[in-house]
C-alpha cells in the first residue's frame, strides 16, 4: 500500500475537487446538446487534470496541457462548427448508436482498470524533494531521448504533409486528370481510355419533331 | 492523493473516453472520446512518475510523447473528416455505408 506523500491537507481538498471536476466535465462532453459546450467541457475536464499534474510536481507538463489542450479544443470547436448542423443546441440532440454496448464497455473497462489500481502492488519511490523537474526533463530531451524527440518532430512533419494533402483541392482550375486520356494500348494507336462525348449527342437522342 | 486516488480517476476518465468512443455517431464527438482516453493516460503515466518512478525523466518524456500523439491523432483525425465531407457530405459514422470513393 502506497502511502500517502506528506501533502497538506490542502492539496488534497483541491485534489478531490479537481478529480471531481474532471470527471463531471467529461460526463457531460457527451450529454449536453450544444456542439460548441461540448469542447469546451472537454476543456475544462482537460485544465483539470493539468492542474493536478501541476500538483504532482510535474510544473511543466500541466502548463504544456494548458496551452495544448486550448488550442485543440478551440481547433475542435471550429470543426464542430464547419460540419454539425447543430452547433448552437438549440434542438436536443442525442445522435448516439450501439448506446448499451458502449456503456457496457466503459463501465467494465474502469472496473477492470480500477481493480488493478487497488489490488496491484506498485513500488513506493516517491519523487526525491531537491528534483528539479523541469531542468531533468530537459536534460533527457535533448541528452538520452533525443532520437525520441527528432523521431516525433519528423513524425509532426509527416502529418503536416500528410494533412494538406487530404484536404486540399486538386489543382488551380479542377482536378489534375481532368481532359486527359492514358495512353493507347499499341504504341500510336487511340487512347485507351474513353473518348470524350461528342457535341451532338447531348440531348440523348431524344428528337423533337413539331408538326 | 495517493496514486490509487490517481489510477482511479484515470481509470475514470478511461472509461468515460471508451464510451464516447462507441458510442458517438458523429466524427467529432468520436474523436473527443478518443482524446479523453489519452487524457486518462497521460494522467496515469504522471502519477505513476511521481510516486512509483523516483522522479525519472523518462516518465515525463512518455507524457510529452503521448501528448504529440494526441496531437498528431487529431490532426489526421480531421483531414480525413474534411476528405470525407468534400467527397459525400457525410459528417455521421452512420452515412459512410461503403468505401468506394
Amino acid at each position: 500500500m502506497i502511502e500517502s506523500m506528506s501533502h497538506g491537507i490542502g492539496v488534497d481538498i483541491a485534489f478531490l475537487l479537481l478529480a471531481t471536476l474532471a470527471v463531471v466535465t467529461a460526463w457531460r462532453v457527451f450529454r449536453t446538446d450544444s456542439m460548441v459546450r461540448a469542447s469546451f467541457f472537454l476543456l475544462v475536464s482537460f485544465i483539470a487534470v493539468g492542474v493536478i499534474m501541476i500538483l504532482l510536481a510535474a510544473e511543466y507538463l500541466g502548463v504544456a496541457m494548458f496551452f495544448m489542450m486550448a488550442v485543440e479544443m478551440t481547433v475542435m470547436a471550429l470543426f464542430m462548427v464547419m460540419f454539425m448542423m447543430n452547433p448552437a443546441g438549440l434542438n436536443p440532440m442525442n445522435m448516439v448508436h450501439q448506446e448499451r454496448i458502449s456503456i457496457g464497455a466503459g463501465v467494465v473497462s474502469f472496473l477492470v482498470l480500477s481493480v488493478m489500481a487497488l489490488l496491484a502492488v506498485f513500488p513506493d519511490r516517491p519523487v526525491s524533494a531537491g528534483l528539479d523537474p523541469v531542468r531533468s526533463l530537459g536534460n533527457e530531451m535533448l541528452g538520452d531521448s533525443m532520437l525520441i524527440f527528432e523521431s516525433a518532430g519528423l513524425v509532426l512533419l509527416t502529418t503536416m504533409i500528410g494533412v494538406v494533402v487530404l484536404s486540399s483541392h486538386r489543382g488551380r482550375y479542377g482536378a489534375a486528370t481532368e481532359g486527359s486520356l492514358p495512353p493507347g494500348l499499341e504504341s500510336g494507336g487511340d487512347p485507351a481510355g474513353k473518348p470524350e462525348e461528342d457535341e451532338d449527342d447531348e440531348d440523348g437522342g431524344h428528337h423533337h419533331h413539331h408538326h | 492523493m495517493t496514486l490509487t486516488t490517481l489510477l482511479l480517476l484515470a481509470a475514470a476518465l478511461i472509461g468515460i473516453g471508451i464510451y464516447g468512443a462507441l458510442s458517438q455517431q458523429s466524427f467529432v464527438m468520436l474523436m473527443m472520446g478518443l482524446e479523453l482516453i489519452l487524457n486518462g493516460v497521460m494522467l496515469a503515466a504522471v502519477a505513476f512518475w511521481a510516486f512509483s518512478g523516483a522522479g525519472a525523466p523518462e516518465g515525463q518524456l512518455l507524457t510529452i510523447i503521448v501528448m504529440a500523439v494526441m496531437a498528431i491523432e487529431m490532426t489526421m483525425g480531421f483531414a480525413l473528416v474534411v476528405a470525407v465531407f468534400r467527397g459525400k457530405q457525410a459528417d455521421t459514422t452512420e452515412s459512410l455505408t461503403e468505401l468506394k470513393h
